[in-house]
C-alpha cells in the first residue's frame, strides 16, 4: 500500500496561511511562507514572461483597438479614412446583430453579413463543443482503458492510437473533404448518395467526425497517464474485498483518474470553443457550421477592429465556460484530492 | 484420501477453469476492443496512404485496394526544383518542435513545483491567468503578432516560431504537470530529505522518476501541438524557417486551380512515420508504472 | 505578509512598456491609414527589389527573373512566393502593407484586391512618371487595375470562364441559357448530369453568380458602386441557376463543387456541360482517368441572347507606396508586361495573355487551342464587382446566392437581402 491516509486536503487559502509541513508555529513559519513566495516567484517568472508577451500583449492589443471604429471610405477620395472611436458599439453591434445603415445609424443586419451569423455561430460552436468533447472523452476513456491492459501488441496500438493526432492538420483537413466528396470513399463504401458538405446536419456530423476522429488521442493520453498512476495493488485489494468490474471502475478508477481527466476535459473544452481548421477547410463554414473562430477571420478580412471585439467577446464567454467548470464541477487541479489511499471521494 | 477432499479439490478445479475461461473471455473481448480500436484509427489514414500511392492522374479513384502506385508523388513532394522545400521543413518542424518540447516541459515543471507544492499569495491568479491565455481565439492574436515581430525584427527567425509555440503550449502543461505533481507522494521526497538529499536532489532523484509518465505524456503532447500549429507559422515564418505545416499547404498542383492531393497525402505520410517511430519508442516511458514499493 | 507581489507589477509593466513600443511603431491594425505621402516618396529610386507573387506552379516566374537579374545586376529581383491560396496571399499582403514592410516592392494581386488596397493607399498610382502604356491590352483587363479612373495595377495575366461540352452529344454548343437547358434531355437520356460550375460556399460562387447576372444582362453594383440588385435581369439571371437546381439540370452534388470536384465529375463522364477555368483543358484531354479525352469541346459560356459575360480572372502587378526603388520596380513591371514574357507566360504556364494580338499568334494557339475562345470570352468578360469592400460583397453575395440555388429563399429575398447587405458594408463608417 502506497500510503495509509495522505494529507488532509488543503484549500490553499487566498492569503496565505496555513502551511502545507506542520511544523512549530512562530517566527519560523513566517519564514518559511517568506521564502515559499520568494520560491514561487522565480519558479514561475518564466512561465508568466512567456505567457505575457505573446499572449497577454496581443490580447490587449487586440481589446484597444475593439474600441475603434473600422475605416470608413471618403466618397470624395474614394481612399480609407481612419474611424475614430467608437466606444462599445463594436460589441453592441455584434450581440445585437446590428449592422451600420446607410443613411446612418444602425439596422437588423441582413443575411449575408457577418453581424447576421453572431448567434447562430455561438449556437454552433456550442453545438461542436459538448458533442465533440463528449465522444472523446467517452471514446478516449475506453482506448486508455485498453491500452492500460496488458496483451501482444499493445506497443502496435499505442502506436496507431496517435496516428490521427500526429497528421498534420493541413493533412487530416484535406484527407476528410476528400473522403467526404459525394464521390468519394465515404459514399461508396456505405453505398450511401448523402451531401456531406452541402447540407446541414451531414456536413455538422462530418465535421464532428473528423473532429472526433483527430483529437480522440489528446485524450486517450491524457486519460492513460492518470490511469498508469493508479496503483495495481489498488486493485487487486479491491478484487481480493469482491468488488465487480464495475464497482472497481466506479469506486477507483474514476475517482483516481479525475485529476487528469478533469485536465484533459477542460482543455479539449477551451480548444473546442475555438475550433477553426477543420470546419473551415471542410466545409468553408458553409450550412450553418461557422464557429466563432471562422466568423473572426472572415471579419478580420472586413475591418480589424470589429473582429477585434468579436475575439474579446469570443474570450469571454470562453472564460465563462472555463469558470463554470472549474467552480461546479470540480475541475479543481490546486486542490489536493487525498486519494492516494482508498480514494473514497 | 477421503471423498470430502476430492470433492474439494474438484470444486477448486473447477474454480480454477471458471476463473481461466473468464480469463480467456476477457483476453478476447481486449482483442477484439483492440482491432476495433486499431481499425477506427488506422482506416482513414490508410485512405491517405493509399492515396500517397496512387497515379495523380487517377486521383480520384474510390477502389480500396492500391491501384495506379505509383512513388512519383513522394518525388513530387521533396522535389526542390520548384521552390519546394519539404526537406528542409520537415527538419525545421522536428527543430522547432524539439526546443518547443524541452524548453516548456523545463518552465512547465518549475511552475508545476510552485502551484502544487508553495503555498503563497495570487496563487489562484497565477492559474486564472495562465489558463487564461488558452482561451484567446488563435486567429485574433496573427495581426498583433505579426506586428510586434516586425518591430523588432525577429519575422522569419526560428525564435518567431519557437516562442509563441512554447505559449501555446504553456498551459496544458503547466496544469497537467500541476495536476500530476499534486497526486505525488511527496512522503517520499521527505524521506530522502530526511536521509540528506538537499530539496533539489530529492526532487530530482525520488520524485521525478516518479513523474516519469506524466512528463512524457506532456512532452508528446507539447510536441505534437507544435507539430500541428500552422496559422502562426504561416504568418511568421520564411522560406527558410517554415515548418512541414506551412510546406504543405504551399503544394501546389502542376496547374493553377488544381489541387495536388496525393502529393499532400505523401506530405502526410512522410510526416507521420517519424512520430510513430518517437511514440514506439518512448510508449514505455509513458506507462512505467509507479513504484509504489519504495515507501513500504 | 512578503508574497510575490513584485511579480506581477514587473510583469505588467513589462506588457505595458512592450505596448507602447509596438502602438508606436506598427500602428493599430485595420489599414486606416491613407499612405499619400508616401506615393510621393521614392520615385527614383533605383537599387535590389523584391517581387511577391502566389505560388509559382509551372515555373514562369524564376527563368524570368533570372533573365532580369542578369541583365541588372545592381537592381536585383528576389522572388518571394506565396502560398497557393488566394485567401492567404491576400492575408499575407495585408498584413506586410499595414506593417508600412518597404520590403515587398511589386505585388501580384488577384484582380478583385485592386480596390481594395488603392483605397487603402497601398498601391503606388501608375501614372506621370510611373506610367505605363495599356493601349494594346485587352480592355476588361485593364479595367480590372483601374480604381476610380487611376491605373493603380498594370495587368499581367488574364482568365475567363470557357463552357466544356460533350461534343460527342451534342454537335454544336448552345449560343444561350434557355437553348443550354433544352438540350438537358440529352443529358437525361444519358443518365448524366446536364450542368455544373462551382455552387459551394466559396469565392467561385461569386464568380458564377455574378456571371449568371452578368450574362443576363444585369450587374450586381452599378457604375458608383452602388448595388443594383433589384432588376428584372439580375432576378432572371439567378433564377436561372435556382431552377436548374431545382429541376435536376444541375445534379444535387453540384452544390459541393469546386473547381477541382466539377472537373472531376466532368473527366468521368458524369456531365454534359462544364462551366470551368481554361486549366481544365489540357487535364481532360491528358490525363490518364479522363474518359473524355476525345470528346471534349469548347466555346464560350452562354448568355441570355448570345455570348455570356464571363468573370474576368487573372492577376495584376502593383507597386507599393512603400517601395524604396520605384524605378527599377517600374521597369520590372514593364519587363514582365512586354510581350516577350506574356508569350512564355503563355506556353510555359498555360496563362492567358493580356496583349490582343498574342491570340492569334500561330505557336501559341497550336499549344492552346482554346484561345481563341478565350479571347472572345475575355472582350465580353465583366469584372467581379468593383469595390473597396470586396471581402464583405463578396460574402453577401456567397451566403444568398448559396440558400437561392438550394431553393432554400426565393430568389426575390435573396436579391433584396443580397442588396441590404452590400449597402450595409459600404456604409460602415
Amino acid at each position: 500500500m502506497a500510503t495509509e491516509v495522505g494529507p488532509t486536503p488543503v484549500k490553499a487559502p487566498a492569503s496565505g496561511g496555513t502551511p502545507i509541513h506542520h511544523g512549530p508555529k512562530g517566527v519560523g513559519e513566517d519564514n518559511q511562507i517568506l521564502s515559499q513566495g520568494k520560491w514561487a516567484s522565480w519558479l514561475l517568472a518564466p512561465t508568466i514572461i512567456a505567457l505575457g508577451i505573446v499572449i497577454v500583449y496581443p490580447i490587449i492589443s487586440a481589446i484597444v483597438m475593439s474600441f475603434q471604429k473600422d475605416a470608413g471610405l471618403d466618397p470624395a477620395t474614394g481612399l480609407f479614412t481612419a474611424g475614430g472611436p467608437a466606444g462599445v458599439q463594436n460589441y453592441v453591434n455584434w450581440i445585437a446583430q446590428q449592422c451600420a445603415a446607410p443613411a446612418g445609424g444602425t439596422v437588423a443586419c441582413p443575411p449575408g453579413t457577418l453581424g447576421a451569423q453572431f448567434w447562430s455561430a455561438t449556437a454552433t460552436t456550442f453545438f461542436f463543443t459538448v458533442v465533440t468533447v463528449a465522444f472523446e472523452t467517452v471514446l478516449g476513456f475506453w482506448m486508455a482503458m485498453i491500452m492500460a491492459r496488458t496483451f501482444k501488441g499493445r506497443s502496435l496500438v499505442r502506436a496507431a492510437v496517435l496516428v490521427p493526432w500526429a497528421i498534420p492538420t493541413a493533412v487530416t483537413a484535406k484527407l476528410w473533404f476528400f473522403i467526404f466528396a459525394f464521390e468519394g470513399i465515404a459514399n461508396q463504401l456505405f453505398n450511401t448518395t448523402i451531401l456531406w458538405t452541402g447540407s446541414e446536419w451531414p456536413a455538422k456530423w462530418a465535421v464532428i467526425i473528423a473532429d472526433v476522429w483527430k483529437t480522440t488521442p489528446f485524450m486517450a493520453l491524457l486519460i492513460l497517464a492518470g490511469l498508469q498512476m493508479i496503483p495495481a495493488e489498488v486493485y487487486e485489494a479491491a478484487k481480493v474485498d469482491g468488488a465487480s468490474a464495475w464497482q472497481r471502475f466506479r469506486m477507483i478508477t474514476l475517482p483516481l483518474v479525475k485529476p487528469a481527466l478533469m485536465v484533459a476535459i477542460l482543455f479539449r473544452t477551451l480548444d473546442a470553443l475555438r475550433m477553426f481548421d477543420l470546419p473551415y477547410i471542410l466545409t468553408g463554414g458553409a450550412n450553418n457550421t461557422t464557429t466563432l473562430s471562422i466568423l473572426v477571420i472572415n471579419q478580420i478580412r472586413q475591418g480589424f477592429n470589429s473582429a477585434a471585439a468579436l475575439s474579446t467577446i469570443t474570450f469571454i464567454i470562453i472564460f465563462l465556460v472555463a469558470f463554470i467548470f472549474v467552480r461546479f464541477l470540480g475541475a479543481n487541479v490546486v486542490e489536493q484530492s487525498g486519494a492516494t489511499g482508498k480514494g473514497k471521494k | 484420501m477421503t471423498a470430502a477432499t476430492t470433492e474439494l479439490r474438484a470444486q477448486q478445479d473447477r474454480g480454477r477453469k471458471a476463473a481461466q475461461n473468464r480469463e480467456k473471455w476477457s483476453q478476447g473481448r481486449t482483442y477484439i476492443s483492440a482491432a476495433v480500436i486499431l481499425i477506427w484509427c488506422l482506416a482513414p489514414a490508410y485512405w491517405m496512404v493509399v492515396t500517397a500511392f496512387r497515379d495523380v492522374g487517377f486521383t480520384y479513384d474510390t477502389s480500396i485496394l492500391p491501384s495506379h502506385v505509383t512513388l512519383d508523388n513522394f518525388n513530387t513532394a521533396f522535389d526542390t526544383s520548384f521552390g519546394n522545400r519539404f526537406g528542409q521543413a520537415l527538419l525545421n518542424s522536428v527543430f522547432i518542435g524539439g526546443v518547443v518540447t524541452l524548453v516548456s516541459l523545463l518552465i512547465g515543471v518549475f511552475a508545476a513545483y510552485a502551484l502544487a507544492r508553495l503555498n503563497f499569495r495570487f496563487k489562484y491568479l497565477v492559474l486564472g491567468f495562465i489558463l487564461g491565455a488558452s482561451m484567446f481565439p488563435g486567429v485574433a492574436l496573427i495581426t498583433p503578432l505579426f506586428q510586434l515581430f516586425t518591430n523588432i525584427g525577429w519575422m522569419g527567425t526560428y525564435q518567431a516560431l519557437i516562442i509563441p509555440n512554447i505559449s501555446f503550449v504553456l498551459p496544458l502543461t503547466v496544469y497537467t504537470m500541476t495536476s500530476f505533481f499534486r497526486e505525488m507522494p511527496w512522503e517520499l521526497e521527505e524521506s530522502a530529505r530526511v536521509d540528506g538529499c538537499t530539496q533539489g536532489q530529492a526532487f530530482r532523484k525520488v520524485i521525478m522518476p516518479l513523474a516519469a509518465p506524466a512528463i512524457f505524456t506532456t512532452a508528446i503532447l507539447a510536441f505534437i501541438s507544435s507539430w500541428n500549429e500552422f496559422l502562426i507559422a504561416s504568418q511568421l515564418s520564411s522560406d527558410a524557417t517554415q515548418p512541414v505545416t506551412v510546406a504543405i499547404a504551399n503544394f501546389a498542383g502542376a496547374q493553377p486551380n488544381q489541387i495536388p492531393y496525393t502529393a499532400i497525402m505523401a506530405a502526410g505520410t512522410i510526416v507521420t512515420i517519424p512520430l510513430v517511430i518517437l511514440v514506439l519508442v518512448f510508449q514505455r516511458k509513458i506507462v512505467a508504472g509507479l513504484t509504489a514499493g519504495a515507501v513500504k | 505578509m512578503k508574497t510575490p507581489k513584485f511579480l506581477l507589477p514587473v510583469a505588467t509593466a513589462g506588457i505595458l512598456a512592450l505596448t507602447l513600443s509596438a502602438c508606436g511603431g506598427g500602428g493599430g491594425g485595420g489599414g486606416t491609414q491613407a499612405g499619400g505621402g508616401d506615393a510621393a516618396a521614392g520615385l527614383d529610386g533605383r537599387g535590389p527589389i523584391t517581387y511577391v507573387q502566389g505560388k509559382d506552379n509551372s515555373n514562369v516566374v524564376r527563368p524570368l527573373v533570372a533573365k532580369w537579374n542578369a541583365a541588372h545586376p545592381n537592381e536585383k529581383v528576389t522572388f518571394k512566393e506565396q502560398t497557393d491560396q488566394a485567401d492567404q496571399q491576400h492575408d499575407d499582403i495585408v498584413q506586410h502593407f499595414q506593417a508600412k514592410d518597404a520590403g515587398y516592392d511589386v505585388v501580384d494581386v488577384d484582380v478583385v484586391w485592386t480596390a481594395e488596397f488603392a483605397a487603402k493607399g497601398w498601391l503606388q498610382p501608375l501614372k506621370d512618371k510611373m506610367a505605363i502604356d495599356t493601349s494594346a491590352m485587352l480592355k476588361p483587363t485593364v479595367d480590372s487595375g483601374t480604381y476610380k479612373g487611376t491605373l493603380y495595377a498594370a495587368p499581367q495575366t488574364s482568365d475567363g470562364a470557357l463552357l466544356y461540352y460533350r461534343k460527342d452529344l451534342v454537335p454544336t454548343p448552345p449560343k444561350t441559357w434557355d437553348e443550354m437547358m433544352s438540350m438537358c434531355s440529352i443529358a437525361k437520356k444519358n443518365n448524366i448530369g446536364c450542368y455544373a460550375g462551382q455552387f459551394s460556399k466559396y469565392e467561385g460562387l461569386t464568380v458564377n453568380a455574378s456571371e449568371a447576372i452578368n450574362s443576363a444582362g444585369g450587374s450586381v453594383l452599378d457604375k458608383d458602386g452602388k448595388p443594383s440588385l433589384n432588376t428584372p435581369e439580375a432576378k432572371a439571371g439567378l433564377e436561372n441557376l435556382a431552377k436548374a437546381y431545382a429541376d435536376g439540370n444541375i445534379p444535387k452534388e453540384g452544390i459541393t463543387f469546386q473547381e477541382e470536384l466539377s472537373r472531376q465529375a466532368f473527366q468521368s463522364g458524369k456531365l454534359l456541360f462544364l462551366r470551368n477555368w481554361p486549366y481544365v483543358y489540357n487535364l481532360a484531354t491528358t490525363e490518364g482517368s479522363s474518359a473524355v479525352k476525345d470528346k471534349l469541346g469548347i466555346a464560350p459560356i452562354p448568355g441570355a441572347t448570345g455570348a455570356g459575360a464571363s468573370s474576368l480572372g487573372g492577376h495584376n502587378l502593383a507597386v507599393s507606396v512603400y517601395s524604396k526603388n520605384k524605378a527599377t520596380a517600374l521597369d520590372f513591371l514593364k519587363f514582365m508586361t512586354s510581350e516577350e514574357s506574356e508569350k512564355f507566360y503563355a506556353t510555359q504556364g498555360s496563362l492567358a495573355p493580356v496583349l490582343g494580338s498574342l491570340y492569334t499568334d500561330k505557336d501559341l494557339v497550336a499549344k492552346l487551342p482554346y484561345l481563341p475562345v478565350l479571347k472572345t470570352s475575355i472582350e465580353n468578360a465583366v469584372p467581379r464587382p468593383v469595390t473597396p469592400f470586396y471581402p464583405a460583397v463578396t460574402k453577401a453575395i456567397q451566403e444568398n446566392a448559396y440558400s437561392a440555388i438550394k431553393g432554400e429563399k426565393p430568389v426575390d429575398t435573396a436579391l433584396s437581402d443580397m442588396q441590404k447587405s452590400i449597402e450595409s458594408a459600404g456604409a460602415g463608417s
